[in-house]
């Protein structure tokens, strides 16, 4: 049996010196028996359980969000003979968030939020381009030789968004924001992204 | 008369473009830093009383005027004042130790802190004292000058230019140079992380507790490029030299949203295959030279995989050569006794965040000489 070190002995005095003291101050209190601690912490484990419950219960709320889902995502855009050749509309710019472009042969459904950070560009009719306020995002208009939306100037990583577009039985164009289609996806040649005009 | 300031108009506005600009302040601001009769009392008053002047005289300029005092611009002249004021403190003393040093002097906080003074009151009621003043003000402030309200936001109509806060408009432009996951979440991220980082690198014992300038000439520099140069040298450039979609224009020119620049970008990838092998492969009759851009898409196919190798061949290798030659080559060259005081470890984290930071500039002159895009353009990965 190794002797106990001189650094335990001095420990264990002074532990015990100090319990001595608290005694004599009536501070130490040992009269906490199993029956009173099973119930303390029977009441702790209560209250925590309460709060973490009711912690869970307001982010579980959050699963199912109260969301006003808004207006339709399709709606008509008039007859296909009003938009002139080589033009932008900005009819809908405000109110649907889109720019109804015809090229020299379809029209297409154009998203008017720029590909790099989400800011609405603006229409430069004399430029021919939409030109973005926040960063300088330049995107092709409708010109002979190039597809509309096509990013060519600024930090826009790709083009414009097209949005299915389609005819009606009476005539007229049916934009549907909820699909939408990516120049780098190779979806501008899938024939609801465009009306033939 | 009125030709000549017409004439000097003219050549402030050709000068201010960026890569003119930014070329001029670095150099005369990196080698101010080593002229020490600049930084004395009468530099510093000499240089707030040119500010003062040049900024009243050119305010006779209706639309330099009606971009200056626009009232979101307020902060940004307390930053030039305030950014020159403490620079010239820091620097002036740190000339004035050099000089006590050739003397075989010791530092002047020497002097100073061999005598202590009590927190409390004598630094306690100096910060008491800032601390009022600074409230002051700021009430002042808010009760004379109206906060600068818009009409209510509009999804359908972003403001023409459209600008951050002030004291983001340096990463506004950065975010004009790189994709924005580049810009917006990795490069703040680096510059947090790596400003956290440099107690952790920094071994030099020089400078503690006082200032100098030609012990820690390697750090002080780098830290100016970074702060001064680059960060704050582009807020004003984005205050005052970015107007209507986010064109440059300069501090004499009229806003116009119709300015016509010349800006179709061009990734390396097409400077290398279209302008320089096509030619190149027609001339020579090789048709894996001439053959154009690689075409790509973007599936994770082997084939593809080497197709956008093949493509962004040079911007890859430029990146390796930045980022795994030049730390190796430099570590022999002309930083090798960095090296052997740093080792290795903390020398790769340094140098990896001076070439990141090095590699900002260099892409934005790229864009503003030769319209480049992206060095390297993948469709996963955009720089």
């Amino acid at each position: 049996m190794a002797e106990p070190t001189t650094t335990d002995s001095a420990g264990s005095k002074v532990r015990e010196e100090a319990i001595a003291r608290l005694k004599a101050q009536g501070a130490w209190n040992t009269t906490m028996d199993r029956r009173r601690f099973f119930s303390t912490a029977a009441a702790g484990w209560a209250l925590f359980a309460a709060a973490f419950g009711g912690l869970a219960s307001v982010f579980g709320a959050f699963m199912a969000p109260r969301v006003d889902f808004g207006k339709a995502q399709t709606f008509r855009a008039g007859s296909p003979d009003k938009f002139q050749p080589n033009s932008v509309s900005e009819e809908f710019k405000i109110s649907e968030k889109v720019w109804i472009v015809r090229e020299a042969e379809k029209i297409v459904a154009i998203s008017t939020v720029c590909t790099h950070l989400g800011c609405t560009p603006n229409w430069m009719g004399d430029e021919k381009k939409f030109k973005c306020p926040c960063h300088g995002s330049g995107f092709y208009g409708p010109r002979p030789g190039v597809e509309a939306g096509v990013n060519f100037e600024g930090p826009a990583p790709r083009p414009l968004e097209r949005y299915k577009i389609s005819l009606t039985a009476d005539g007229q164009l049916l934009v549907d924001k909820g699909q939408k289609f990516q120049e780098e996806k190779g979806e501008w040649s899938n024939p609801e992204s465009f009306v033939a005009a | 008369m009125d030709t000549i300031i017409h004439w000097l108009k003219e050549v402030i506005n050709y000068f201010s473009y960026p890569s003119w600009s930014f070329s001029m302040f670095a150099i005369c601001f990196i080698s101010a830093l080593f002229i020490r009769r600049i930084w004395t009392r009468q530099g510093l008053v000499l240089f707030l009383l040119a500010v003062t002047l040049g900024g009243w005289a050119a305010l006779k300029d209706e639309n330099f005027n009606t971009t200056l005092l626009k009232p979101d611009n307020a902060p940004i002249f307390l930053m030039v004042y305030g950014f020159g004021i403490c620079l010239f403190v820091a620097m002036m003393q740190a000339h004035n130790n050099d000089r006590r040093m050739e003397q075989k002097l010791p530092p002047a906080e020497k002097e100073t802190s061999d005598q202590k003074t009590w927190v409390w009151p004598d630094l306690v009621y100096i910060e008491l004292l800032c601390m009022i003043l600074c409230t002051v003000g700021l009430v002042v402030w808010s009760l004379t000058v109206r906060a600068p309200l818009e009409e209510p936001a509009n999804p359908g109509n972003t403001p023409n230019p459209s600008k951050a806060p002030w004291y983001f408009l340096g990463l506004q432009e950065l975010l004009v140079y790189f994709d924005p996951w580049c810009a917006g979440v990795v490069m703040p991220s680096i510059i947090v992380i790596g400003l956290m980082a440099i107690p952790y690198i920094d071994v030099n014992p020089k400078g503690n507790g006082y200032y100098c300038f030609k012990d820690r000439r390697l750090a002080i520099l780098t830290f100016m490029t970074g702060f001064f140069i680059m960060w704050n040298f582009l807020i004003p450039i984005g205050t005052v030299l970015r107007g209507p979609g986010w064109n440059f224009f300069g501090p004499f020119e009229k806003w116009t949203p119709h300015k016509v620049v010349a800006l179709t970008n061009v990734n390396l990838s097409e400077y290398v295959w279209v302008r320089w092998l096509y030619p190149m492969g027609n001339w020579l009759h090789l048709n894996w030279m001439s053959g154009g851009l690689p075409v790509t898409d973007n599936t994770l196919s082997l084939h593809n995989l080497w197709q956008v190798f093949k493509k962004e061949f040079l911007g890859i290798g430029f990146l390796v050569f930045w980022f795994l030659y030049l730390p190796g080559a430099m570590a022999r060259g002309w930083l090798r006794g960095f090296y052997e005081k740093l080792g290795f470890g903390r020398y790769s984290v340094a140098i990896f965040l001076f070439l990141t930071m090095a590699l900002v500039p260099l892409k934005m002159y790229g864009r503003w000489l030769a319209n480049l895009k992206y060095i390297v353009d993948t469709p996963w990965i955009k720089f």
